[in-house]
């Protein structure tokens, strides 16, 4: 029960990108169409999944167990680097088809804030392992439907005529914000 | 020589707005603005780890190799950060607790690392400490602005000083939606000022 209201609660009411602001660039920079916005958001679920697993365990068993809580920042980013070089390699080699799916967007989720942005706010949480999995996850999921929502959004956008200070990003914002507005509707379920 | 510096200078204010024309640093731009005071301190933030990444960044590159610069360049930025992060809680907890995660994730942010690939690596110090200034400043400068157009239409003040009746507000400006609303129309007044220019 505890993971379900997790769940609902990062994917619908506290929206990483809706209403956490995390991952706007990726969210404005491949969003004019559906496919990419698919595979972003699959190799984000993918990468922000073993990122929050991996800072976790680090912080946990290194960080803390040394006192060196200040390093955070620093260790975190690092892990998040050298994770994406990791997987990006090891997919090469072990599903080559996955690769070359995912291979053009790997690169890119290493400034993608949402990551790191994940990492941290499990540790403030102070989530356990298990919650904090789930949380990472469901976030994922979040990211995966507003971004997938948008595209679609953007798609039949861009066969509209718009005067021309507004096209491209001015459009796709206000948009955003009238997607953002959609999904306050659901504050206050959990 | 001096006037380089001042065209570098405005260069990142105008020409190369972080905000309105390279549409960088999206995230905090959108997450940090609620009041125009939010905005105003994030930017300097960002302003401060600009200035200190690039120069260093400048200083040394002839000495980090060509094929680890990246990682090199992260650690540098991140140490910045950690120092802002930790002077800010220990000397401005109210403020650090407003603007929260965005903080640390400076590190992250698009400008820093793209003006140290894209300026540091090229030119010597003092540019490089301009070029932080102006970009800083117009980052600074978008994020103020951004502010204090919602702080006045979702509550009606300014720098929280009252201009008009909380009651006239609308309190979507304040919130998410509104972020991305008036980003918006904000770059579209730009867009429509330069395009009457040219």
């Amino acid at each position: 029960m505890e993971y379900a209201l997790i769940f609902v609660a990062a994917v619908f009411v506290n929206n990483i990108i809706l209403a956490q602001f995390l991952g706007i660039c990726p969210f404005l920079g491949v969003s004019k169409k559906i496919e990419t916005a698919v595979g972003m958001s699959v190799a984000v679920a993918f990468v922000m999944t073993i990122a929050t697993l991996v800072t976790y365990l680090i912080q946990h068993s290194v960080l803390n167990a040394f006192g060196l809580q200040y390093l955070q920042t620093v260790t975190f980013i690092l892990v998040i680097a050298s994770l994406v070089q990791m997987v990006e390699i090891v997919l090469k080699k072990v599903s080559p088809g996955l690769y070359q799916a995912l291979g053009v967007f790997l690169p890119l989720i290493t400034t993608n804030c949402a990551i790191l942005g994940v990492a941290i706010i499990v540790i403030q949480k102070n989530f356990v392992m298990a919650t904090s999995l789930v949380y990472a996850v469901s976030t994922a999921v979040g990211f995966g439907l507003a971004l997938v929502i948008f595209s679609g959004i953007r798609e039949q956008l861009s066969l509209t005529k718009l005067p021309r200070s507004m096209q491209g990003t001015p459009v796709a914002l206000v948009v955003a914000g009238i997607l953002a507005m959609a999904f306050m509707g659901f504050s206050g379920i959990v | 020589m001096k006037n380089n510096n001042v065209k570098i200078l405005l260069n990142g204010i105008i020409r190369e707005n972080p905000i309105f024309v390279l549409l960088l640093g999206m995230c905090p731009a959108l997450g940090t603005t609620s009041s125009a005071l939010n905005g105003l301190a994030m930017g300097l933030a960002t302003t401060f780890v600009l200035i200190c990444s690039n120069m260093v960044v400048a200083s040394l590159k002839r000495f980090i190799p060509d094929q680890v610069r990246i990682p090199g360049f992260i650690v540098i930025i991140a140490t910045f950060v950690t120092l802002v992060q930790m002077s800010m809680e220990a000397y401005l907890p109210a403020l650090y607790d407003s603007l929260g995660l965005f903080i640390p994730l400076i590190v992250v942010n698009c400008i820093v690392l793209g003006r140290a690939e894209s300026f540091a690596t090229k030119n010597r110090i003092t540019p490089s400490l301009f070029d932080g200034l102006g970009i800083g400043f117009g980052f600074t400068l978008g994020l103020t602005l951004l502010g204090a157009v919602r702080e006045l239409l979702g509550t009606g003040k300014l720098f929280e000083i009252t201009l008009f009746p909380e009651e006239f507000g609308s309190l979507i400006f304040v919130l998410a939606p509104g972020a991305f609303i008036a980003l918006g129309y904000l770059i579209v007044i730009v867009n429509k000022i330069t395009e009457k220019k040219s």
